[in-house]
């Protein structure tokens, strides 16, 4: 080990953070002002987004060129190891957020409502599920599971058999094994949400089930919305890891850029899991 | 980017090397635990001046009954903003402040885990703080409906609202950005040697904390995200028309908010937990006990959420699952307070101003802890529910227990940071005067209760008064008292006695084996803990 290795890696001074910072104070004020119809507020998130962009493209290039470089030794390494795995447990607690939130309308609030004592306010409301609740008069076709649904995770649970593949790949030091992995990872990924993409719009123009169709409605799309929005972010990164592959980055031995990312990818295919069970198929 | 711990710059031929930046950009730019640890301190500081102006302005209205000062609806907004800037804006970060300065001294370890992370753990506070002071300039005001940010009246308000929910957002990413990088330290950086159980407490207590703190800020975000679409995107969680209830996000809050609690005390067991056995010269009594007792009570804060809302109609069962988990707390709780106790006991003490505040710690807390017992009563809390009786608890546990932990704190590392005594007299002098005018301030207010004023009001019923003119009285005294507290800090930057390695006499842990001030990259090398 040489004395560049011995030590832990501590970076030198970085913009990147400050940057990072301004980007969140165009983004705080320009999301605030947005959804107040404040026209100035699509210029300042607009603004802000691209700072962040711009900060995290450089940021992480940072990162990986310092990890090329072969900056960080072993305890580095452990280091993004407990990183990673808390940030991806308060992503689970994120979740639980939505998922209590589920269960609560699920089983209480919407059988209160439905219940004797609420007869004399909401006397037409069956309750039931899914529901949209006692005061909201359009109808809606719940989504099933057996359609695209069940396609969706074949597709997510494919993914994660080719990125473990990828994986193996890596370690074995077969780069063109590994290239093809990652690359199917993707292509299953970005087929998962234009399959998203397509139900909503099935959903919104045929079932007439949107965002304020009650209690189903905004549980359905906050779920499955943030679980897209995570899946994006894991296909973004996967392609960002592919990239670095093709670049010749990572080592048998040395790769938890790519680790990480198949965590993370893992992680949001549990969470397609836990939908798939409790907000299609169990209802 | 190359590492700038070397002290020889031609070392680093291969990379472009520049010099650490001065000026504003150090501060910028820093991956320096010790500089994010003053940036962290400075920032609490100044927005404990911040909310502390708020709550003067609330006790100058409540000085006497009708209306003086301030309009009602923004009396509610300085009640809000009170709450959010002491909570997220003085307290927490101030621990953090002291996380990033002691921990990675006191487990032998060169700087956090992720030191560049650790900068944007810090400058994300400072957009949401300007967040957060600036809705009280947009129209419509500050937000106004309590900390708590109960709807509907959270689902009714104007932008202030928005921008405090987005102001959440951003605390929230910089906590849990914190924590991470506290655990990843304490569980990956420790010295050789230094084993979990050889931790001292205060690392104990932080990696708890950050423990909690990823566990439950995601909750929090997870509940204003739903206000924010309840607001604006047509979603009805918290809306019983649309088969949500308002009452889900009390269930959501809390069981963000609970916990929440002790991140804010934790730290300060860990505190007074180093303080107590230095200045009684005798090892910290029971110290595994300590240990677990700081995780039962990071475990129960899971699962006594609704004690916070026994009122808004649960089933008996409910309440009484909850009163008794409550309940339990104490026994841990009280497991601490037996140990600092026998700590001192037969000890050879002196009481400078860290035992001064570590000692009105204990009793204080205790006392906070235990009308935090009577609160837990179910019958007895319907009668106190929203009553002042709940705002003179949990400032007893707040402000007598966080807030003189962290000045008891400060005082204690503060010749160890600047490598300066303070000036003791007038330290002694901040903590008189705070402990008289805390008691002053807060303990009539649990008359006030009894007698059923209503928290969160600008007007009060005549028969309230004399002890509203008391309380008002010893705010003021207590405010003013912490301009002596930032005159003390500023001397003691400036000059004074030289302080020693170890400081104080019975110090023995990690930070006191090196100068005072230490220097800027410490341990480098990682010590070797026997």
């Amino acid at each position: 080990m040489n004395q560049e290795t011995a030590r832990y890696y501590v970076p030198a001074p970085s913009t990147w953070p400050i940057t990072g910072s301004i980007a969140l104070l165009f983004m705080g004020f320009g999301a605030a002002f947005s959804v107040n119809k404040i026209p100035a507020g699509y210029w300042l998130l607009t603004i802000g987004f691209s700072i962040l962009f711009y900060m995290i493209f450089g940021w992480f290039r940072t990162v990986a060129r310092e990890s090329e470089a072969g900056k960080f030794n072993d305890q580095v390494d452990k280091s993004f190891r407990w990183g990673m795995s808390w940030f991806i447990f308060s992503e689970v607690m994120f979740f639980a957020a939505f998922f209590g939130a589920l269960y609560y309308m699920r089983v209480l609030s919407v059988p209160w409502l439905s219940d004797l004592e609420h007869k004399i306010l909401w006397p037409d409301f069956a309750g039931g599920w899914p529901a949209s609740g006692p005061g909201i008069t359009q109808k809606f076709t719940p989504m099933g599971p057996w359609g695209l649904p069940a396609f969706n995770t074949f597709l997510l649970l494919t993914s994660g058999v080719t990125v473990t593949w990828a994986h193996w790949a890596l370690k074995l030091n077969k780069r063109g094994q590994l290239k093809w992995g990652l690359f199917l990872t993707i292509l299953l990924g970005f087929l998962f949400i234009g399959c998203q993409a397509y139900e909503y719009m099935h959903a919104y123009s045929e079932l007439d089930l949107k965002l304020t169709s009650g209690a189903y409605g905004a549980t359905f799309y906050m779920l499955t919305g943030f679980h897209g929005f995570h899946v994006t972010l894991g296909a973004i990164m996967l392609t960002v890891i592919y990239c670095r592959v093709l670049s010749g980055h990572f080592k048998p031995e040395h790769h938890f850029g790519f680790e990480g990312v198949s965590w993370y990818w893992h992680f949001v295919d549990v969470v397609w899991l836990g939908l798939f069970i409790f907000v299609y198929w169990l209802v | 980017m190359a590492a700038v711990h070397h002290p020889d710059h031609g070392h680093g031929h291969e990379h472009e090397h520049h010099g650490a930046p001065s000026g504003i950009m150090r501060w910028m730019t820093t991956t320096n635990h010790k500089d994010i640890g003053t940036l962290y301190l400075w920032f609490s500081f100044m927005m404990f001046l911040t909310g502390g102006v708020m709550a003067l302005t609330i006790r100058a209205e409540l000085f006497q009954p009708g209306l003086q000062l301030v309009e009602p609806e923004f009396f509610n907004q300085l009640t809000t903003l009170h709450g959010l800037v002491m909570v997220f804006g003085a307290i927490m970060p101030a621990f953090v402040g002291f996380a990033n300065w002691q921990i990675p001294m006191m487990i032998g370890a060169p700087d956090m885990a992720f030191a560049r992370m650790n900068n944007w753990s810090f400058w994300l506070l400072p957009p949401a703080a300007l967040l957060l002071i600036g809705s009280f300039f947009v129209p419509g005001g500050a937000a106004a409906g309590g900390w708590t940010l109960y709807p509907p009246l959270s689902t009714q308000m104007g932008m202030g609202m928005d921008m405090t929910i987005f102001a959440v957002h951003i605390m929230g990413a910089s906590s849990i950005m914190g924590s991470i990088n506290i655990v990843t330290t304490v569980l990956n950086m420790r010295a050789p040697g230094m084993t979990m159980m050889k931790m001292p407490l205060f690392v104990w207590t932080w990696l708890i904390t950050a423990y909690l703190l990823i566990a439950v800020m995601p909750v929090l975000a997870g509940a204003v995200t739903m206000l924010l679409t309840d607001r604006h995107f047509g979603t009805n969680f918290f809306n019983a028309a649309g088969g949500g209830d308002p009452v889900m996000f009390q269930h959501i809050f809390w069981f963000f908010g609970h916990p929440e609690v002790y991140i804010m005390i934790l730290p300060a067991f860990g505190i007074v937990s180093q303080i107590i056995p230095v200045f009684a010269r005798k090892p910290l009594f029971g110290y595994s006990s300590m240990v677990y007792a700081t995780s039962s009570i990071a475990i129960l804060s899971f699962v006594v959420w609704a004690h916070h809302m026994f009122t808004v109609g649960m089933p008996v069962s409910a309440q009484l699952f909850f009163m008794y988990a409550t309940m339990l707390i104490a026994v841990p709780t009280g497991v601490k307070v037996f140990n600092w106790t026998a700590t001192m006991w037969q000890g050879s003490m002196t009481f400078e101003a860290p035992m001064l505040f570590a000692i009105g710690f204990i009793f204080l807390f205790t006392l906070g802890g235990f009308s935090g017992i009577v609160l837990a009563i179910v019958p007895v809390d319907i009668q106190l529910q929203e009553t002042y009786y709940v705002i003179a608890h949990f400032h007893y546990v707040l402000v007598s227990g966080s807030l003189f932990a962290l000045f008891g704190g400060t005082y204690y590392w503060l010749p160890k940071w600047t490598g300066h005594m303070y000036d003791e007299t007038l330290a002694k002098t901040h903590f008189w005067l705070s402990m008289i005018f805390f008691n002053v301030t807060f303990f009539v207010q649990h008359f006030l209760g009894l007698a059923g004023m209503p928290r969160r009001t600008p007007d009060y019923a005549l028969q309230f008064a004399d002890f509203n003119q008391i309380s008002s009285i010893g705010a003021f005294g207590f405010g003013l008292s912490q301009l002596l507290f930032l005159y003390v800090i500023l001397k003691c930057i400036r000059g004074g006695e030289k302080a020693t390695n170890q400081v104080w006499e019975g110090a023995d842990t990690l930070e006191f084996t090196l100068p005072s001030p230490p220097p800027y990259h410490s341990f480098e090398t990682p010590p070797i803990v026997k």
